[in-house]
């Protein structure tokens, strides 16, 4: 890259959400646990970035409350400039327990957030987003009528018809078998290229966090600290046996303190 | 196949009548009377026009006294179950009432209502209000959060969460905890009627053994309180097909 080149990509970074100092705890036995010290992160516009971190470390706690679900004991977190008071349909969250509803269809569940747009609109958007994540055919379903991978694909389907321009998605393809799981990344990529969201994406895999940010910011066990931040300049498609991967996955192992070896 | 194992508990039941009649006919003693005795008694309350009168009568009382309580009891529990500070306090008297059977209020809902059907009624309302009760707080308590988040994600203002989320993900819930306190509605009505009212099939029961001796009244009564327990199990057990609720019962 040119000095100009990474002036004007400078340029075009814009401030999507900042954690300043963000710190949680929880009561637990009459005890406060810290679980979040002192995070601060900055995201960009249109970035993607993977939270990795061991389980139970405090990644769905950093999610929630950047989400809105949660409020932070310490810090603040921003998005747009604005102090995040709760959750909103502008920004949605894909759960790692199954968020879908399981009283409704997979075109109820599609339609769920439609509720504001004209008839028509909410038909059209239920048509495209059944088939973008493929589950043409399984319209009248209900979620327990599905496989652990539908129902994931169709909670992803439910997110993105509201068109949010941020995704908090939490593990969610953890539960899917390595085939299916690879499929999802590459369509999630996809998306994310034709669309540009913002999207923080929660793992504790590291080649998947490898796959697919732009950063991945490592956490360490509870309670989590930003470790590293990691940039993956590899462009998309990635070739996942190139030596930069490899050397930027090992990087990581070993930051973790895992020797890459079983 | 299927054919077959349905026909395996009718043929069982075929079996025991065949042996109830065989029984009956070798012990002239009348300790019981046979099956044929029970259909004789049944026409007869046919031919005196009391069996419908009868058991419109129970089916009226139980009606009344499981809607009123429904009505009353379920809004009641989801409020309380999710104010968790309401249901610590309202708790200990729960705990306290549970164990009374509602057998035990009939002297005062005679006291209060004298004998007739708001007596019965009443009785059947206080046997359903605290398990429609308690059935509505722990459906609220197995919402799991995850749902009540997605809906506020979603920009769902406290109304359409309510109706939205809320209802339906405490309704599989429900649906068990009626179909159950609708047997418990009928068992309780047999009781009251053989106290509180001149009328319904526990007062043909206990009226067919005081004036007489009928015991084959007595067994016509006991079959059709049992024909009719099931009938209604299983006209609530409809509701459980409904597919927007099986969630609730088909998983793991
Ligand atoms: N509501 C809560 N009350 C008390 N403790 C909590 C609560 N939520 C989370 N914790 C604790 O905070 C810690 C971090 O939990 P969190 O769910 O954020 O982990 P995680 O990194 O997402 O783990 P995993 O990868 O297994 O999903 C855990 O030790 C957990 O016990
Ligand atoms: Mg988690």
């Amino acid at each position: 890259m040119s000095l100009g080149e990474a002036a004007a990509a400078r340029q075009a970074w814009k401030s999507k959400l900042f954690a300043d100092g963000v710190s949680m705890a929880f009561e637990r036995d009459g005890k406060d646990t810290p679980v979040l010290e002192n995070i601060s992160l900055e995201v960009g516009d249109g970035e993607f970035v993977c939270l990795l971190g061991p389980s139970g470390c405090g990644k769905s706690t950093l999610l929630s409350a950047m989400a809105g679900f949660l409020t932070p004991t310490g810090g603040e977190i921003r998005i747009d400039g604005e102090a995040v008071r709760g959750p909103d349909p502008r920004r949605i969250f894909v759960f790692q327990e199954r968020g879908v509803f399981p009283w409704l269809t997979v075109e109820g569940n599609i339609a769920f957030g439609l509720f504001k747009l004209g008839r028509g609109e909410r038909e059209r958007r239920i048509r495209y987003y059944v088939k973008m994540v493929g589950l043409e055919g399984f319209e009248k379903a209900y979620p327990h009528e599905l496989s652990g991978g539908m129902k994931q694909r169709l909670e992803v389907a439910r997110a993105l018809a509201v068109n949010p321009d941020m995704l908090f998605l939490d593990e969610p393809f953890g539960a899917l078998d390595s085939i299916t799981r690879l499929i999802m990344r590459r369509e999630l990529l996809r998306i994310w290229e034709a669309e540009r969201k913002t999207i923080i994406f929660v793992t504790h895999d590291i080649d998947e966090a490898v796959q697919l940010a732009d950063r991945v910011v490592v956490l360490s066990a509870r309670p989590a600290r930003i470790q590293q931040i990691v940039e993956i300049d590899i462009p998309h498609p990635r070739d996942l046996s190139s030596r930069r991967y490899l050397e930027l996955r090992d990087g990581i192992f070993q930051q973790i303190g895992l020797a890459h070896k079983v | 196949m299927n054919f077959l194992t349905a026909l395996r508990p009718i043929a069982f039941v075929a079996v025991l009548l065949v042996l109830w009649q065989i029984g009956v006919a070798h012990e002239p003693s009348h300790l019981l009377p046979g099956p044929w005795g029970v259909v004789g008694g049944i026409a007869d309350l046919v031919r005196h026009g009391l069996l419908l009168k009868y058991v419109v009568a129970s089916l009226f009382r139980v009606t009344w006294g499981f809607l009123l309580a429904a009505a009353t009891a379920i809004p009641l529990g989801l409020i309380i179950g999710w104010y968790r500070r309401a249901e610590m306090a309202v708790n200990p008297i729960l705990q306290i009432l549970r164990p009374i059977s509602p057998l035990a209020w009939i002297p005062i809902a005679i006291l209060w209502f004298g004998v007739g059907d708001l007596a019965a009624i009443s009785l059947i309302f206080i046997g359903c209000f605290l398990p429609l009760l308690l059935s509505a707080v722990n459906a609220v308590h197995g919402i799991p959060e995850v749902y009540l988040n997605a809906g506020r994600n979603f920009g769902l203002n406290t109304r359409d969460l309510l109706t939205r989320v809320f209802y339906p993900a405490v309704m599989p819930q429900l649906i068990i905890g009626l179909r159950i306190t609708l047997g418990v509605a009928w068992l309780v009505v047999v009781a009251a009627e053989m106290i509180a009212v001149n009328s319904g099939l526990g007062f043909l029961i206990v009226d067919a053994r005081n004036a007489g001796n009928r015991y084959d009244l007595v067994l016509a009564g006991m079959v059709l309180i049992g024909v009719i327990g099931l009938m209604l199990d299983t006209a609530m057990r409809r509701f459980e097909r409904i597919k927007s609720v099986q969630w609730g019962y088909s998983e793991n």
